[in-house]
C-alpha cells in the first residue's frame, strides 16, 4: 500500500488530486503530497507522527484530529515576514513550495530539552506559580518571570511588517448558512429555490463537510454524486454565493456576521493586488448555523500519545485524503460511531489489532464485523494507558473482568461521541443547555434570526441533517417572505446507528491523562482545582487554564466539566456551561485592519492650497485629519524656528498669508438664527449690524468652554459661524441637538460649509494693500467701509463670489477671505503674485501660534475642556442679560472659587531661558509637591518681536499677582525656570496694530 | 449593531454618534436652578432593559433620533426622528 | 497554610493531597457588622483591608456569581499611576504602593510586573499634555519619564516610526507601572480576607435594600435577608442598579469595553504600549498571549459583549502602530461593563442613606485602582470619614462643580 515518497498514501481512496504532486519542507525536509492535502493529511502520508510540544511539558504531540478544533499540530508555517506561528496543520491547505517548521521546543522536535520540565511535572500543577517565587518581590521581574515567559508562548510571530495586504467587504442577504457540509448544502438549496438572496460560507476548501470524510449513500448511489450535484445546483442560481475558505468567525447585533476569507492562504503568496484574506460584515435577515460536530476526547494516561486519534479524523484521512495513519490501529470506542473507523480502516487495508468498545452490550452485528477483522472485541472494556513516546507502540487495555492486557499497535482511534458546533450560537451571550441524551450542550435561546441545523443541533445522522437543512431552508426563505413550493421528498440514506455511551475519564489511568491537550491541563489539574475551591466553570478555566489555549477548548470544555462534575457530586447541568467566546478560530489582526495601516491608517484631509503649500516647499504637520502647513523654509535656513521668526516678523512688518480653511464654517439661517446665536454662545449678539463680525465663545451645558470663533452677520436672518478645527464637526452636532431637540420650533437651517469654502487670511500691516489688489474694483475696502470687523459680500478675480471678513488672530490688521474651496489654489496664488510688491511672505501654524500667544489669545492649549471662561479671563463677555447654554452650571461653587488657575503671561526671568508648556508652577523655594503646585503652562513660544520666549498658563489668582516670579518646573525634562507672572497680552495692548 | 434610521433606513451603527438617555429633559426658564441643571447634565436612570436614548445620524441624514433599545440584549423596539417627538 | 516554595515542595511530595481550598465557601449568617456587596477586586479588598487594617471581622462579601466573575477577570491587567489631575494623582500612587508589597502582604503571587507603561505621543500638543502630566505625576511622587522618539525606538524598534500616518514623536513612561495577573488579585484578596475571618458568600444576589428613616439595616438576598448598619457597593458596572434599590440616580452609564487575547507567542514585548493617534493599547501576557483593547463601544449596555465597528478600530490602530501584528491572531474577545461616570473618575463616599456607602464610577480605570479602593474604602466604612487621597472622590461633586475631568470631555461618559 505503499509508494516510496509518501509511505502511508492509500492507493485509490480518496479525493486528493493524484495528478498534481506538491512537495513541501517540515522542518527542513523535503517532502511530498497532492493538490486537495492538507499540511497535516500529507504529514501523515509521509508518516511523521510527531508534529509538536505541548505548551508546559513539552511532550511531544502528533496530530488528534483533522479540522478547526486540533490542539496539537500547530505549526509555524512560512518563513521570514509571512511565519504565521501556531497554525493548526489541519486546516493549513498544502501548496507547492510550502514550509513549516515545528514550534515550542529547543534545540528540536526530536530532541526537545524543555522537556525537562517534564520531570518537574508533579510540582508544576495548576496554579503552583500563585504559591510561590513571591520573595525577594524584585526578583519575580529579575528573575522568575523571564525564565516563565520564555518558556511560555508557543510559536514565534515574524514580527516584521505584514509583506501582505488585506481587504474588508461587506455583503447583504436574505439567509447565511454557516457550513457546507449535507445539513448547509441543503439548506441553502431549499432556500435557493425559494429565490432567496442566499450566501453560504464554508471554512473548508472543499463543500461536503463531513460528507468528505465519510462513505456513505443517497438515494443509493454514494454521496459524492449527491454532493457533486447539489453544488452545481447552488452554483447556477444568481443570488446563491457559496464562498469557500470562508469561517464565519462571529455573531454581532442585528444580523452582523464577521466572517474571514482566506483568499490567499493557499498559494505561497498572493497574487499581485490581490489580498491576503478578507475581513467580511454579513448582514442576513436570517441564519442557519450548519457548522456539524466536533468528535470528544476520552481522557485516559498517555492519550496524548502521537498515533492516538480521534476516530473521525482517521476517517477523514483514510477516505478524503488517501492517507493511512498507522498501519496497526486499535480501535477505542464508546458507541457505534468507532466501528465506522474500524470498517474503513479495514476495507483501507489497515490491520485491525483489537477493538476496544466500552459498552458491556455489543450489537450482534457489530461483532460479526470485529470476526471479520480477525480481531478480538474486548467490551466493557477500556483503554487506560498508551505509550510510546514520540510514537504509539502500546497500549494497556483493562477488560470487563478487571483483567489488564497488554498490546502493540501504532494507531489507536478514539471515539466518544460527538458535541455540537455551537460557538456561533451563543456569541451574543445566550447559554447553551445540558442535553443528557446526546451527552452533549445544544445550544438553547439563539440569536435573533438563526435556527440550527443537522450535527449542530444535536442530531447526528445524515438523514437528520438533509431533512432539517431542506426544512429550515424553506422556513428562513418564508420568513424573508418568499413562497416556497411544496418541498421535493428528502432524500434517502443508508442505514446508520449513532447510538453513544461517553466515558469522560477512564479510571485508574496509568501516565498523565489529559484533558486539555495543548496547555498541559491533566484530570489531576482539575482533581486539585476541585480540593482548592475552584469549583465554578469559569475558576476552573481560570485557575487551571482549561480551555484558554488557541484550540478554546473545542476538544477539552466539556471533559473538564464532566469531571469536575463527577468529583463534586454533581451532574452537568448543575456544574455549569462552557460558554464560547468570538472568534469562532482565530483571525489575523491585519485581515481585521484591512487597509487602514502605515500611511492609510486615516485618511489625509488636505487644505484647498496644499499644492501650493508644497511648491513652496512647506513642511506639513499632521493636525487631527488635515495635513496643514506647519512652516515654509526657506534655502539657508538649518532650523525651524529660524523660519518661524521670519514668517512672524514679516507678518509684523508688512503682510503675510495662510490657509485657515480647516475652521469649521456653519451658515446659519432663519427667523431664528439670532436666537440660536444667543443660546449657544455666551456673549452678546442681539446688537451685531448686519456686515459684522463678533467673537464668541460656546460652553459645554456643564458650564466649561467648549469653543470658540466668530459669527458673521451677513443678513438680517442669515449668519455665518466659525468653529475651531478640532470642533468643526462637533459643534455642527450640537447647534443640530439644540435645533432639533432642545428649541425644535426654532425657525433656522443650518448647514457645515467647511468644505465649500477655501480661506486664507492676509495679515500684516500691508494687508489691505494686497487685497486691494486681489478684490475685484468695486468693492470698497477702505477701513472706513471696511472697518475693523467688518464682514462682507465681496469678489475677486472679475466676478468669483467672495467673503472678507476683518478678523484678526494674529493681532494684526488682518482680512480674512472665503472664495469657493475650487478657487482656493488660485487665490493663494494670485496673492502671493499681487503681494511681490510688499513682501508677502506665506506663514504656517508655527508662526500663527507664535502670534497668538503674542497676543494672548486662547487656542488649544487653553481650550482644553478644563477650563472655564473665567479661567481664560473672558467672563465679562457672559451675559448676564439672557440665558445660554453652560450659564447655571458655570456659576457651580467650584467653577467660580477665587483659587482656581487663571490665565496669565510668563516670561523667563533670565530673558535667555526657554519656556516649555506642561511646566508646572510652583511657589518660590516651596518644594517640589502637589500642595504647592499651582497651576501649570499652556502655550509657550518665541517671541521673535520681543526675544525672548513667552508662554501663556493657568496659574492661582494670575490676575492679582502680575510681576510675582515663580517656578515653572518641568522634571521631565529637566526644566525648572524662574518665571515673572505678566499680562497674557504681550505686544500691541492698545490694540493699535490692530486697525492699522 | 445597525440602528434603523426613520429617514435612510437600516445602517450600521458606524455611521451614528450616540449621545445618551432621551428621558432627561433641560429644564425650562421657570425651572431653571443648579439643582435642576445637575439632574439634566448629571443623573441618570442607566437602566439595564429598555432604554430611550439620542443618537445622530451623523454619516447619514445628520437627523437625531430616539431609539428605545434593551441595553441588555441591544434589541432595538423603534426609532424616530426626536424633532418631532420633542414638539409634541 | 502559608504558601511558600517550601510548603509548594512538601505537597509535591504527597501528592498535592492537603492543599485546602483558597478562601472558605461561607454560607450567610443572619447579621454582619459590615456587609459588602460584590465578590470582585474591589469588594475583596475592601474586605481585607477592613479586617486588616481596622479589625473588622464580622463581615460578609456577597457575591451574586463567583468571585472575580466581573471586571477584576475581564480587563486587560494593566496597572499605573500615570494621572494628571491632583483628585487623582495620590489616590493611585497610592494604589501602586500597594501593589508593590501586595503579595508580600496577602501570600499569593499575583504576579505584580513592574515592566513600565509608555504612552505614546505624535505630536507638539500632544508631547506638552504628557510633560503636563509627568510633572503632575512627580509632583505626586510617582515616576515619570519623557522620552523622545529616539528612546522609544530604541526600546521598541518594530512599531512603526518610518511610514507611519501619525508618526511616533516619543512617550511618556511610567516604568513601575505595568501589569498583575488579574484573577490571582480577586483570589488572592479573597484568600487573605477569609483567613481574618471575612464571609465570602457566592451565588448570592441582593434583591433590595432594608432602608428607613434611620437609613439601611440590612440587605434582602436571593439566599435569604442579612442585616447589617453598614452595607458598602462595591459593584461596578451595576452601580446603577444597586443604588436604584435605595432610591439613588447615579451620575454613571454602564458602557461596553472590549478585550482582546492573541494566541500564545514567545515574548515580543515587555512593556504595556499605548498608542497615541487610535485606540489601542498591548502588553503581553506571561503565557504568551498579547492582551490588547481600545476604545469602549460608545452606548449604554449591560450586555458583556460589543460589536465589529471597535473591533475593527482596535486592529486598525495596532496595525497603525505596529506593522509586525498582521498574521498574530485574535484567539478571544470579550467585553466588560464599565461603570462610565459623568466626569470620568470614580466615587468612593457616603450616600445620602444612613449606613449605606458607595464605591463606583470606575470606568475602566478600575483594575489598577483595586488595592487603593479597598484601602479607601474601608477606611471610609470603618471611620465614617473619607480617606485623605480619596477625599475628592465625592458623590456631590458634581452638583458642586468639584469635577475631576481627566479628558476635559464634560459630561458625557462615553467620551471618558
Amino acid at each position: 500500500m505503499a509508494n516510496a515518497t509518501q509511505p502511508f498514501r492509500l492507493p485509490q481512496i480518496g479525493l486528493v488530486d493524484r495528478n498534481a504532486p506538491l512537495t513541501f519542507r517540515f522542518d527542513g525536509q523535503a517532502l511530498s503530497g497532492f493538490r486537495g492535502d492538507t499540511l497535516a493529511s500529507a504529514l501523515l502520508a509521509n508518516g511523521a507522527r510527531l508534529i509538536g510540544r505541548s505548551f508546559k511539558y513539552h511532550r511531544p504531540r502528533g496530530l488528534l484530529t483533522a479540522g478547526p478544533e486540533e490542539p496539537n499540530g500547530l505549526v509555524e508555517l512560512r518563513t521570514g515576514a509571512r511565519r504565521e506561528p501556531n497554525t493548526r496543520a489541519t486546516v493549513a491547505e498544502l501548496y507547492d513550495g510550502l514550509e513549516a517548521t515545528s514550534q515550542n521546543r529547543w534545540p528540536s522536535l526530536g530532541f526537545d530539552l524543555l522537556s525537562i520540565n517534564a520531570l518537574f511535572a508533579p510540582a508544576l500543577m495548576a496554579g503552583f506559580y500563585y504559591k510561590t517565587f513571591m520573595w525577594p518581590a524584585s526578583f519575580w521581574e529579575r528573575l522568575y518571570e523571564p525564565a516563565i515567559r520564555r518558556a511560555a508562548g508557543l510559536g514565534r510571530a515574524a514580527n516584521a511588517e505584514d509583506p501582505d495586504t488585506y481587504e474588508k467587504a461587506f455583503a447583504f442577504c436574505d439567509i447565511l448558512v454557516i457550513g457546507g457540509g449535507p445539513a448547509g448544502l441543503s439548506a441553502a438549496l431549499a432556500a435557493g429555490r425559494a429565490g432567496a438572496r442566499v450566501i453560504l460560507c464554508d471554512d473548508d476548501f472543499a463543500l461536503g463537510g463531513r460528507l468528505l470524510s465519510e462513505r456513505r449513500e443517497i438515494d443509493g448511489l454514494p454521496a459524492s454524486q449527491w454532493l457533486a450535484r447539489t453544488i452545481a445546483e447552488l452554483e447556477s442560481f444568481p443570488d446563491i454565493r457559496v464562498m469557500r475558505r470562508t469561517t464565519i468567525f462571529g455573531v454581532y447585533d442585528h444580523g452582523v456576521y464577521g466572517a474571514l476569507e482566506r483568499v490567499a492562504d493557499h498559494v505561497m503568496a498572493p497574487a499581485p493586488h490581490q489580498p491576503r484574506q478578507r475581513a467580511w460584515r454579513i448582514v442576513a435577515k436570517r441564519a442557519i448555523l450548519a457548522a456539524g460536530a466536533i468528535e470528544r476526547p476520552t481522557v485516559f494516561g498517555g492519550n496524548d500519545t502521537p498515533g492516538v486519534m480521534l476516530a473521525g479524523a482517521v476517517r477523514t484521512y483514510v477516505n478524503r485524503f488517501g492517507v493511512a495513519p498507522g498501519r496497526e490501529a486499535a480501535i477505542f470506542t464508546a458507541g457505534d460511531d468507532g466501528w465506522n473507523t474500524a470498517r474503513d480502516l479495514a476495507a483501507a487495508g489497515v490491520k485491525i489489532v483489537a477493538v476496544v468498545d466500552s459498552r458491556e452490550q455489543v450489537d450482534p452485528n457489530l461483532r460479526t464485523l470485529c470476526e471479520g477483522f480477525g480481531a478480538p472485541l474486548y467490551a466493557g472494556a477500556s483503554v487506560f494507558g498508551a505509550s510510546g513516546g514520540k510514537s504509539l507502540r502500546r497500549l494497556a487495555i483493562r477488560e470487563a473482568n478487571g483483567s489488564v492486557r497488554t498490546l502493540a499497535c501504532d494507531l489507536l482511534t478514539v471515539s466518544n461521541g460527538w458535541n455540537p458546533t455551537i460557538h456561533l450560537a451563543s456569541h451574543q451571550g445566550h447559554r447553551p443547555v445540558w442535553n443528557a441524551a446526546i451527552h452533549a450542550f445544544v445550544a438553547g435561546d439563539l440569536p435573533d434570526g438563526m435556527r440550527v441545523a443537522g450535527s449542530a443541533a444535536g442530531r447526528f445522522s445524515l438523514r437528520e441533517a438533509l431533512l432539517d437543512g431542506a426544512q429550515l431552508g424553506a422556513e428562513a426563505a418564508q420568513d424573508c417572505g418568499l413562497a416556497t413550493k411544496q418541498s421535493a421528498p428528502a432524500p434517502a440514506t443508508d442505514p446508520e446507528a449513532v447510538a453513544v455511551a461517553p466515558v469522560s475519564r477512564v479510571a485508574g489511568s496509568r501516565g498523565k491523562a489529559f484533558v486539555d491537550y495543548q496547555n498541559d491541563v491533566t484530570d489531576r489539574d482539575i482533581e486539585l482545582a476541585a480540593q482548592e475551591g475552584f469549583r465554578s466553570v469559569e475558576h476552573l478555566k481560570r485557575y487551571t487554564t482549561l480551555g484558554m489555549a488557541t484550540d478554546q477548548g473545542k476538544t477539552s470544555n466539556l471533559a473538564g466539566l464532566a469531571i469536575m462534575a463527577e468529583l463534586t457530586g454533581k451532574t452537568i447541568a448543575e456544574t455549569g456551561v462552557t460558554m464560547f467566546r468570538p472568534p469562532y478560530a482565530p483571525v489575523a489582526i491585519g485581515a481585521l485592519a484591512g487597509h487602514h495601516r502605515g500611511q492609510d491608517f486615516r485618511p489625509v484631509r488636505l487644505a484647498p492650497t496644499h499644492q501650493w503649500s508644497k511648491e513652496l516647499g512647506a513642511v506639513f504637520v499632521e493636525s487631527g485629519l488635515w495635513r496643514r502647513a506647519q512652516y515654509y523654509p526657506q534655502p539657508g535656513e538649518n532650523d525651524w524656528l529660524t523660519t518661524v521668526n521670519r514668517e512672524t516678523l514679516a507678518v509684523r512688518g508688512g503682510v503675510g498669508v495662510c490657509d485657515v480653511s480647516t475652521l469649521g464654517k456653519i451658515d446659519i439661517q432663519g427667523a431664528d438664527a439670532l436666537t440660536l446665536l444667543e443660546r449657544v454662545y455666551i456673549n452678546n449678539w442681539s446688537n451685531l449690524p448686519i456686515g459684522k463680525a463678533r467673537y464668541g465663545v460656546m460652553l459645554r451645558e456643564d458650564g466649561f468652554v467648549m469653543d470658540d470663533g466668530t459669527a458673521s452677520r451677513l443678513g438680517e436672518t442669515h449668519f455665518l459661524m466659525t468653529t475651531t478645527t478640532a470642533n468643526a464637526v462637533k459643534i455642527m452636532q450640537h447647534l443640530e441637538f439644540c435645533l432639533q431637540v432642545l428649541w425644535p420650533t426654532l425657525d433656522v437651517q443650518i448647514a457645515s460649509v467647511s468644505e465649500q469654502w477655501a480661506q486664507m487670511a492676509i495679515a500684516g500691516p500691508r494687508s489691505r494693500d494686497l487685497l486691494r489688489a486681489v478684490i475685484d474694483e468695486e468693492h470698497d475696502i477702505s477701513d472706513d467701509a471696511f472697518p475693523y470687523l467688518a464682514a462682507r459680500m465681496v469678489s475677486v478675480g472679475g466676478g468669483v463670489e467672495a467673503r472678507l471678513f476683518r478678523v484678526s488672530f494674529s493681532g494684526e490688521r488682518a482680512y480674512e477671505l472665503a472664495v469657493p474651496a475650487g478657487y482656493g489654489d488660485a487665490l493663494a496664488r494670485a496673492l502671493m503674485a499681487a503681494g511681490r510688491p510688499f513682501g508677502v511672505t506665506p506663514y504656517g501654524l508655527e508662526a500663527m501660534g507664535v502670534m497668538r500667544i503674542e497676543k494672548g489669545h486662547v487656542a488649544g492649549g487653553e481650550l482644553n475642556g478644563q477650563t472655564t471662561a473665567r479661567d481664560l479671563g473672558l467672563a465679562r463677555m457672559m451675559s448676564g442679560r439672557k440665558d445660554f447654554i453652560g450659564r447655571v452650571m458655570a456659576g457651580r461653587p467650584a467653577l467660580v472659587e477665587p483659587d482656581r488657575p487663571i490665565l496669565a503671561g510668563f516670561k523667563p526671568v533670565d530673558r535667555a531661558q526657554r519656556l516649555r508648556a506642561g511646566a508646572h508652577f510652583l511657589g518660590l523655594g516651596r518644594s517640589a509637591d502637589l500642595d504647592n503646585d499651582e497651576g501649570y503652562m499652556t502655550s509657550v513660544a518665541y517671541s521673535p518681536n520681543l526675544g525672548h520666549w513667552i508662554g501663556l498658563g493657568l496659574i492661582k489668582r494670575g490676575a492679582e499677582r502680575i510681576g510675582e516670579r515663580v517656578r515653572a518646573y518641568d522634571p521631565v525634562r529637566n526644566g525648572d525656570v524662574e518665571v515673572e507672572i505678566c499680562n497674557a497680552l504681550f505686544l500691541d495692548v492698545e490694540g493699535a496694530r490692530l486697525r492699522g | 449593531m445597525r440602528l434603523p434610521c426613520p429617514h435612510c433606513g437600516t445602517r450600521d451603527v458606524q455611521e451614528f454618534t450616540y449621545l445618551g438617555d432621551a428621558n432627561v429633559k433641560r429644564p425650562g426658564a421657570d425651572e431653571m436652578s443648579e439643582a435642576a441643571m445637575t439632574r439634566y447634565v448629571y443623573e441618570r436612570d442607566n437602566p439595564a432593559g429598555r432604554q430611550r436614548e439620542y443618537w445622530h445620524h451623523s454619516s447619514g441624514c445628520h437627523a437625531w433620533i430616539v431609539v428605545t433599545r434593551d441595553t441588555r440584549t441591544h434589541r432595538i423596539e423603534s426609532a424616530e426622528p426626536a424633532k418631532p417627538l420633542v414638539q409634541s | 497554610m502559608r504558601y511558600s516554595i517550601f510548603t509548594l515542595a512538601a505537597q509535591t511530595l504527597r501528592g498535592h493531597r492537603g492543599w485546602k481550598p483558597v478562601w472558605r465557601d461561607a454560607n450567610p449568617r443572619p447579621e454582619y457588622d459590615v456587609i459588602i456587596v460584590g465578590g470582585g477586586g474591589h469588594g475583596l479588598a475592601t474586605a481585607y483591608y477592613l479586617a486588616s487594617q481596622h479589625g473588622l471581622s464580622n463581615i460578609v462579601v456577597l457575591e451574586k456569581g463567583h468571585i472575580g466573575s466581573g471586571n477584576v477577570g475581564r480587563n486587560t491587567t494593566i496597572i499605573r499611576s500615570n494621572y494628571l489631575l491632583p483628585g487623582n494623582t495620590p489616590f493611585y500612587e497610592l494604589s501602586m504602593k500597594l501593589w508593590e508589597g501586595l503579595e508580600q502582604d496577602i501570600n499569593y503571587n499575583a504576579m505584580v510586573s513592574q515592566r513600565g507603561v509608555l504612552n505614546l505621543y505624535h505630536s507638539d500638543a500632544q508631547r506638552d499634555a504628557y510633560a503636563r502630566r509627568g510633572n503632575a505625576m512627580r509632583l505626586a511622587g510617582a515616576d515619570a519619564e519623557l522620552l523622545d522618539r529616539e528612546q522609544v525606538r530604541a526600546m521598541l524598534p518594530f512599531l512603526d516610526y518610518d511610514n507611519a500616518r501619525f508618526p511616533i514623536q516619543g512617550g511618556l513612561l511610567q516604568k513601575r507601572g505595568g501589569s498583575v495577573r488579574h484573577d490571582a488579585v480577586a483570589w488572592g484578596y479573597a484568600r487573605a480576607a477569609d483567613r481574618c475571618g471575612v464571609d465570602i458568600v457566592q451565588n448570592c444576589e441582593v434583591t433590595g435594600l432594608t432602608i428607613d428613616a434611620d437609613g439601611i439595616h440590612g440587605v434582602e438576598t436571593s439566599r435569604g435577608p442579612i442585616r447589617a448598619r453598614k452595607v458598602a457597593l462595591a459593584v461596578a458596572g451595576s452601580s446603577s442598579r444597586l443604588a436604584a434599590m435605595a432610591g439613588l440616580r447615579l451620575p454613571i452609564e454602564s458602557h461596553v469595553l472590549q478585550a482582546f487575547v492573541s494566541e500564545g507567542l514567545k515574548p515580543l514585548i515587555d512593556t504595556v504600549v499605548t498608542f497615541g493617534a487610535g485606540h489601542f493599547y498591548v502588553s503581553q501576557s506571561d503565557k504568551g498571549g498579547l492582551v490588547f483593547g481600545g476604545d469602549i463601544d460608545g452606548y449604554n449596555s449591560y450586555a458583556q459583549r460589543g460589536n465589529l465597528p471597535v473591533i475593527e478600530d482596535v486592529m486598525e490602530s495596532g496595525m497603525a502602530l505596529w506593522p509586525g501584528l498582521g498574521r498574530i491572531r485574535v484567539l478571544r474577545h470579550w467585553g466588560g461593563i464599565m461603570d462610565m461616570s459623568m466626569d470620568g473618575s470614580p466615587i468612593i463616599d457616603h450616600t445620602p442613606v444612613h449606613g449605606l456607602y458607595l464605591n463606583a464610577g470606575w470606568c475602566y480605570g478600575g483594575f489598577k485602582a483595586t488595592p487603593a479602593s479597598g484601602w479607601c474604602f474601608a477606611h471610609l466604612i470603618a471611620r465614617d470619614q473619607s480617606h485623605p487621597v480619596a477625599a475628592a472622590y465625592r458623590l456631590d461633586r458634581f452638583a458642586t462643580g468639584h469635577v475631576i475631568d481627566e479628558k476635559g470631555a464634560g459630561a458625557q461618559p462615553n467620551l471618558h
